[in-house]
């Protein structure tokens, strides 16, 4: 009887042994490969943005974080970039939905790694990181400025610091103090009555305001996480030390992440996001205008005078790749958003484009159940999670944030 | 693995009592556990029917011969890149001046491709630059040419795996 248990004892070894030395944690090869690929030591160096000669000129950087933080830079002169993208707050401001001057129909994106996007704001209407940044200044429920009274401030405020970066000003004496072509009617009849060379002289500045700001913007990357230390040492084969270990409920999270859940399907690369747009069933906030995504934000990105293919950006056409090879019609982009980094997602709730969600049991909960989509097609199908394999994958996002 | 597995037994059998021959037991079953897993895994339906991802083909009424090639030899995952469509007729001459449109998708994902590639530039020797390709995610897509020529139109699919 003794030997049997002795045999068995030693079969019990062989299997534990072949199923993982030393209780470890245990990935099939496959599953080894593709966590290394999520880990932030993958991430290329910053590639240099051609359409924005400033992009990497430190004092192109410095004024752009001057204007982030200035509240002078709104109608009011209460609202800045920081306003939302707070600091503090992984550049963003917890709410459901931006408020600027006045409420937004969508939530405030973190700006981490935000200089590797090919494009931007939930739905991609713009292209660049310089276009971005001229967006909300605009936008009457954002900074609620006009191009004309920006580049009067900044002639008034930073005329020096800007002439040293992007040369003479132009002469701004006959420009109306508020003009613009997506403003108010008197705005627009401000604009439409000023000379073409004149209106360009003003887009001229207000673009290189976007891309100082976007100079400042490329410095803003993310950090190593405890995820990132615990894909290190699975990579290199050491054992995890102190935080970057795993708990069981972590692994079986990370497993759940990369296999059954399929989250790793869009949220790929060391960012999690494949940069490309997605119907996932999210469910439209009663009170919002229509909201259709990325299917209306086409025509918006396209019109756009300061796209990539438009004349104010630098350097050659090349670059405009992603805007010239852009699906433009199609079911698919029908209530499509796009793929949100998941590195920090756990620290900032709500989620999704409006705030939809205001825990990850929700968002996951969400793709578990995979609801059809009021519009358009849902990509996600039913993953029918139990209640451990959920609070599994919550606990996987939190080492994002950690 | 069958040696082993009767050595076990026969062990157990004779009662021959020594740590090593117990060692060797537990390594010969180990072997044979080794041998299942990989038994199951080899013969797993998933790696017996994968899509053809040949990078040459006959196109769907055998009018070309066309073959579909990344430009820089490599595939990135993520980044826009442009590839290399060379189209022959049957008897090998090149073909010229044909118009080409792209779609496709992923098959098992139930979407289109999240790029519009277009060709954008003839090489010669029937070559044909297709810029805007990019696969966003890993997994099985289909890349699929309707080809208008001189000789006529026709069509292929090409399937990439990542
Ligand atoms: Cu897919």
């Amino acid at each position: 009887m003794r030997r049997l248990a002795s045999v068995m004892s030693l079969l019990v070894l062989a299997a534990l042994a072949l199923l993982g030395g030393c209780g470890g944690p245990q990935f099939s090869d496959a599953e080894k490969k593709t966590i290394a690929s999520l880990a932030l030591n993958t991430l290329p160096s910053l590639k240099p943005d051609t359409t924005n000669r400033y992009a990497d000129v430190p004092a192109a950087a410095a004024l752009g974080s001057t204007l982030f933080f200035d509240v002078g830079m709104s109608r009011d002169g209460t609202v800045s970039c920081s306003t939302c993208h707070k600091i503090d707050r992984q550049f963003q401001d917890d709410l459901p939905q931006a408020v600027g001057v006045s409420r937004t129909n969508r939530r405030t994106m973190p700006l981490a790694g935000v200089a590797r996007n090919p494009w931007f704001f939930w739905d991609g209407r713009r292209d660049s990181l310089w276009a971005q940044a001229l967006t909300p200044l605009e936008n009457p429920l954002e900074q609620a400025g006009n191009r004309a009274a920006f580049a009067h401030y900044i002639k008034k405020r930073f005329g020096e610091r800007y002439e040293r970066i992007f040369g003479p000003l132009p002469d701004l004496s006959t420009v109306p103090a508020n003009a613009s072509p997506l403003g108010g009617d008197a705005e627009k009849a401000a604009w439409n009555a000023m000379p073409a060379g004149q209106q360009e002289d003003v887009n001229r500045v207000y673009a290189n305001i976007g891309k100082a700001i976007a100079a400042f913007e490329r410095s803003i990357e993310p950090a190593q996480t405890r995820f990132d230390r615990f894909a290190i040492d699975l990579a290199t084969g050491a054992a995890p030390q102190g935080d970057a270990a795993f708990s069981p409920e972590e692994i079986l999270g990370l497993k759940l992440f990369i296999g059954k859940a399929n989250c790793v399907t869009c949220h790929n690369g060391p960012r999690f996001t494949d940069n490309s747009f997605h119907n996932t069933g999210v469910p439209p906030v009663n009170g919002l205008p229509l909201d259709r995504g990325r299917v209306d934000a086409v025509a918006q990105v396209e019109a756009d005078p300061f796209n990539c293919l438009g004349k104010f950006r630098d350097g050659d056409e090349s670059a405009c790749r992603e805007l010239r090879f852009m699906v433009k019609d199609g079911p698919q982009i029908v209530r499509a958003y796009k793929t949100p980094s998941l590195r920090g997602a756990a620290s900032r709730p709500p989620y999704m484009h409006a705030g939809q969600f205001s825990s990850l049991d929700e968002v996951v909960a969400h793709y578990s159940r995979a609801p059809p989509a009021v519009e358009g097609v849902s990509e996600v199908h039913p993953l029918d999670l139990s209640d451990r394999e959920r609070t599994a994958l919550v606990a996987f996002l939190k080492t994002l944030s950690e | 693995m069958r040696y082993a597995a009767r050595d076990v037994s026969s062990r157990r059998g004779t009662g021959l009592a020594s740590i090593w021959r117990y060692s060797l037991a537990g390594l010969g079953l180990a072997a044979l556990l080794v041998g299942i897993v990989a038994a199951v895994y080899l013969t797993l339906p998933q790696s017996a029917s994968g899509p053809d991802t040949s990078r040459s083909k006959k196109t769907a009424n055998g009018l070309f011969v066309a073959s579909f090639e990344p430009e820089r030899g490599v595939i990135r995952q993520g980044e826009l890149q442009s590839w290399l469509l060379t189209l022959k007729t049957a008897a090998g001459v090149p073909v010229e001046g044909a118009a080409i449109t792209v779609s496709g998708g992923m098959p098992q994902h139930d979407h289109g491709l999240p790029t519009s590639p277009q060709a954008t530039d003839y090489l010669g020797e029937g070559r044909y630059r297709i810029d805007g390709v990019k696969f966003t995610m890993s997994g099985w897509w289909q890349l699929r040419f309707a080809i208008s020529a001189a000789a006529g139109s026709d069509s292929v699919v090409f399937n990439v795996v990542l």
